[in-house]
């Protein structure tokens, strides 16, 4: 981790409703890696994201992109710098009402004055780097999972943003569109130079395609390394995590008074 | 029993809390629409993709309903009107019913029901489908783009449809008592042309229509957007739409009426 940072995430913590969600979170970015930050449901992998798309305030600490502190900006300077970053949402999040050509080429025209002709080159191009071209005249309703998904990537990749965050981009996806969409961002990130931070539960496909991984267990940064690290790690919660074992220091069982007090076993046969 | 009463005066001062709460959220909400409004009305074309939802697809429901409503107030006109050998006056009793009232009223009503509720899913689904967070991600801001448009559209789309309503209403009024009864053509419309008074009864008409159009369309964008974005909470955003629209529709006429017509012979 020693290129150029373009992410930089110190001591952070964020509480909802006095509940604590993240706490003390450290972490750094390099331009052009594929970073995966991984846990549980509910551990606060998506409020990470929203935290660093300014889309929540953090309790203490901060979030750096590009030097810019993000929720110290105003909303025009929000506004300014979510024009070099992007985020794909768990289910693409494509606007119904547009056509695929229409979605991709959203943002070219509410932010720049390209001409109609560039812009059309502009979206044939992001939508053929996601196979797609051939769909551009087709509807949201009319796409399978995985091709809205795809149409999401190349919506996010419209303007050649510096970061683009996935939110889940695994869930759902049947095993080719998994890889394809996993290929793709690693593929996309090589070529735009750009960084890529990828939230997911899905272990075995981003390891594949990650540069390195983040594990966040309570609200705390459990366990971080690259994948080889990752996947010989004996600590006990990331080998319960990669190797998906029911029991472990993720507990099986919600907390709960003794089992036999809740049957009511005690007095009857004691 | 006093710690029900306690726990019942709560649940009270709760709701009203909650209730006023929201009403400084619609407010608020309403006045960053009207803010942010210049770039709709600098985009027009996004307006009129909008009018042509909200205003032309409910047009088969205005001109039906009015063509019925119109039809009714001729048949129960002649029927009351002609007992007192005064048959000839009921195209001016169809006409001021509808300019006055019920054009602004029901065409409202239907507004509310048929475009309102149309706006409230649709901005609540888009809300639930994360489009409106992709938007904001995408530094668009879905205040600007998606709901000050459907807004405008909604204002400059209501007028118009009273008026249509109030139209095919006098046409339908003309229909059953000059053509089928056979009131006489000529008095039908002569008296109807001297009662009939362009500021009085037109020009306040169309100002309780641009009052409704502004009322629903705002009940409705603000719904859609402070829409839990669940489907329950969808569901029940599109009801609310269509039940305070409508309260508010009845409830601001009496006002209008009493402030225009107040003292009028």
């Amino acid at each position: 981790m020693t290129s150029e940072t373009l992410v930089e995430i110190n001591d952070l913590n964020f509480s909802y409703d006095k509940r604590a969600i993240l706490k003390g979170i450290n972490m750094t970015m390099p331009r052009g890696k594929v970073i995966a930050i991984m846990g549980g449901s509910g551990c606060g992998k998506t409020t990470l994201l929203r935290l660093i798309g300014g889309a929540v305030a953090p309790s203490s600490g901060y979030v750096k992109i590009a030097g810019q502190v993000v929720h110290e900006l105003s909303r025009d300077e929000l506004f300014q710098m979510r024009r070099k970053m992007s985020m794909l949402f768990q289910f693409g999040a494509l606007f119904t009402d547009l056509s695929v050509f229409d979605n991709v080429a959203f943002q070219m025209r509410e932010h720049t004055n390209l001409p109609e002709a560039v812009i059309r080159d502009l979206v044939l191009m992001k939508l053929h780097a996601v196979g797609l071209r051939g769909a551009h005249k087709l509807m949201p309703a009319e796409l399978s999972g995985g091709m809205a998904r795809r149409v999401a990537l190349a919506r996010s990749i419209a303007l050649d943003p510096l970061l683009i965050m996935y939110d889940e981009p695994f869930t759902g996806l049947d095993p080719i569109s998994l890889s394809v969409i996993g290929n793709l961002i690693r593929r996309l990130t090589d070529a735009l130079g750009m960084t890529s931070i990828v939230v997911t539960h899905d272990v075995q496909e981003s390891l594949k395609i990650v540069d390195y991984v983040y594990f966040i267990s309570e609200g705390v940064i459990a366990a971080h390394g690259t994948p080889e690290e990752v996947r010989d790690s004996v600590a006990p919660f990331v080998h319960q995590f990669v190797h998906g074992e029911e029991d472990g220091p993720v507990p099986f069982h919600y907390p709960a008074n003794s089992y036999a007090s809740d049957l009511r076993l005690g007095g009857s046969f004691a | 029993m006093p710690r029900r009463i306690v726990l019942g005066i709560r649940g009270v001062g709760h709701r009203v809390i909650e209730s006023v709460w929201r009403l400084g959220r619609a407010s608020r909400f309403f006045m960053l629409m009207l803010l942010k409004s210049g770039i709709s009305l600098r985009r027009f074309h996004l307006i009129i993709r909008e009018i042509y939802f909200t205003g032309v697809l409910s047009l088969i429901i205005i001109v039906v309903s009015g063509l019925f409503v119109g039809m009714v107030l001729g048949l129960q006109g002649y029927e009351t009107l002609q007992k007192y050998g005064s048959e000839s006056a009921v195209g001016t009793l169809v006409a001021l019913s509808l300019v006055r009232e019920l054009g602004p009223v029901v065409a409202a009503l239907l507004f509310a029901s048929r475009a309102g509720s149309a706006i409230t899913a649709e901005i609540g689904l888009m809300k639930a489908t994360e489009q409106l967070a992709a938007m904001e991600m995408m530094a668009v801001d879905p205040i600007a783009r998606v709901v000050a448009p459907r807004f405008w559209a909604g204002v400059i789309s209501m007028p118009f449809l009273a008026a249509m309503f109030s139209a095919v209403g006098i046409f339908g009024g003309y229909l059953v008592t000059v053509v089928l009864i056979g009131v006489d053509e000529g008095s039908f419309w002569s008296q109807m042309q001297n009662a009939v008074d362009f500021r009085y009864d037109i020009v306040n008409g169309v100002i309780k229509t641009c009052v409704f159009g502004v009322a629903v369309t705002a009940i409705a964008v603000f719904e859609g957007y402070d829409a839990p974005p669940t489907a329950e909470g969808v569901s029940g955003a599109t009801t609310r739409t269509v039940v305070t629209s409508s309260l508010a529709i009845l409830g601001l006429d009496f006002v209008l009426t009493a402030f225009m017509f107040r003292g009028m012979s």
